[in-house]
């Protein structure tokens, strides 16, 4: 029996044997994309080939998230990684880290060499990036008088925000003459200082034509902007280098103007409701004001007068009350004592003696009264007067005693 | 105070939040409310206003504008 290796084992001793060779570790390798796949994990897997070979490449998506471009099938392409073995399928292939269109492969080493400059310098870094204004007033646009990119620009600015004003500042974007005069209208609206942006813009066009957007001199320009730039240079899966250093980057020239502006329909709404809301506002103050108003007027006819006064004119009338039954009191106090002096008045009437059977007895010659029998001789006329009538008589005779003391009078 | 119809739209909106942001805080007199109130309406008409009438304006840079 010879020893003999497991599957398992010669894959692994084979992908050793690749990734020991460092020529296979750092190769660039041309040819034409066929079974082009973007997974939806976000990785690339698609096939090199020429007359004779193909050749598998996968890219992951740290990568491919960092591509200027997505190859399409029949692209003729560089593509560069490392090659090693996808042990579970026993196939060896490209583990792809960059790739670009044949042919550009001067400008994308540039591309690639100005990206990692200024990447390095610092220009791409977020904390660059200013906030683009809530509602520009001025905008300023640098692209070509004749571009379709500036018409679409000015629909869109027509449709959503027609109050801003918009500033041409006229350059070519494609040709060897481009990136000064990019540079120079960047500057020209940076000299004027109520622009509160600028579109940097180009429709859609080959790597060729966009390459103006991949000068190292614009690049510069817009970094050192006063006034907050925002790209849409060529289509949406386009990559320039003025799009990492501007402030904003769009993906067309039409949502670089929509990002800058506001919606007209939505201000309109928004003012409606702001509208709204004031008016809430001051009911609700009012309403507020009036129910303080309402408490201070309780607070009020709580603290007033009125019940005092009324307190005091009940304890006046109370007062009065007892006065006035004191004085009833008191009058018949003074009623009964009249009545009973009355009393005693009448029963001293001398009328009233006679009545009970008295008489007076006065001296008949001068009528003086007599109260007692002293001094009256026997032959004294004298006139006995009754309650009925008068008697008169002769005094017979005289006796005098000593029990009763007092008469009546 | 500025006349209402010499504000730019983005100044009759600024100051359109700050009305709101003070009548919001409550602590303002009667007098005071009803003023800020009616100032907020005006700002907001004179808003809508400009949207209405507003119509975008394009002009063009020469090389020899002022740098």
């Amino acid at each position: 029996m010879v020893d003999a290796y497991t599957v398992s084992e010669i894959t692994v001793y084979i992908r050793r044997l690749f990734e020991l060779d460092e020529g296979l570790q750092d190769v660039w390798v041309e040819g034409e994309v066929s079974n082009m796949t973007r997974a939806s994990s976000g990785h690339w897997y698609f096939t090199i080939k020429d007359a004779e070979a193909q050749l598998k490449c996968a890219m992951w998506r740290s990568s491919a998230e960092r591509q200027s471009f997505v190859p399409r099938n029949g692209d003729a392409v560089a593509v560069h990684g490392r090659v090693s073995v996808y042990e579970p399928r026993g196939e060896y292939q490209l583990y792809a880290d960059r790739l670009r269109p044949r042919g550009a492969g001067d400008l994308y080493q540039q591309f690639e060499q100005l990206k990692r400059t200024l990447e390095a310098e610092g220009l791409f870094d977020e904390e660059r990036k200013r906030p683009i204004p809530v509602f520009p007033h001025q905008i300023g646009i640098v692209t070509s008088p004749e571009a379709a990119a500036f018409q679409d620009v000015q629909n869109v600015l027509r449709r959503r925000f027609p109050l801003a004003q918009l500033i041409l500042s006229p350059t070519l974007v494609q040709g060897a003459d481009a990136p000064p005069m990019i540079v120079a209208a960047l500057e020209r609206l940076n000299a004027r200082t109520q622009v509160d942006a600028i579109l940097l813009v180009r429709g859609g066009g080959s790597i060729e034509d966009l390459w103006a957007f991949n000068d190292e001199r614009v690049a510069r320009a817009v970094a050192a902007s006063r006034i907050p730039v925002i790209t849409g240079v060529g289509h949406e899966t386009d990559f320039t280098i003025v799009d990492f250093v501007s402030d904003l980057r769009a993906p067309t020239p039409s949502a670089a103007a929509e990002l800058v502006t506001p919606n007209i329909d939505d201000l309109r709404a928004d003012l409606r409701d702001r509208e709204t809301y004031l008016r809430d506002l001051i009911t609700d103050h009012l309403a507020g004001l009036r129910g303080d108003l309402s408490v201070a007027q309780r607070t009020l006819g709580h603290l007033s007068p009125a019940g005092r006064i009324r307190i005091l004119r009940q304890r006046v009338d109370d007062w009065n009350a007892r006065l006035l039954n004191r004085q009833r009191e008191h009058f018949s106090r003074l009623r009964e004592r009249l009545e009973s002096r009355q009393a005693a008045l009448a029963a001293a009437n001398p009328a009233s003696i006679l009545a009970r059977g008295y008489a007076i007895v006065s001296l008949s010659e001068d009528g003086r009264r007599l109260s007692g029998a002293e001094g009256v001789k026997p032959g004294t006329g004298i006139t006995v007067q009754f309650h009925d009538g008068d008697l008169k008589a002769r005094v017979e005779d005289k006796e005098s005693h000593e029990r009763y003391k007092r008469t009546l009078f | 105070m500025n006349a209402i119809n010499e504000l730019s739209f983005e100044a009759a909106f600024e100051e359109l939040e700050t009305i709101i942001a003070r009548l919001e805080s409550g602590e303002l007199s009667l007098d005071d409310s009803v003023s800020l109130f009616e100032r907020g309406r005006s700002l907001s008409e004179h808003c809508q206003a400009l949207l209405d009438k507003a119509e975008l304006r394009v002009s063009q840079l020469t090389d020899d504008s002022p740098a």
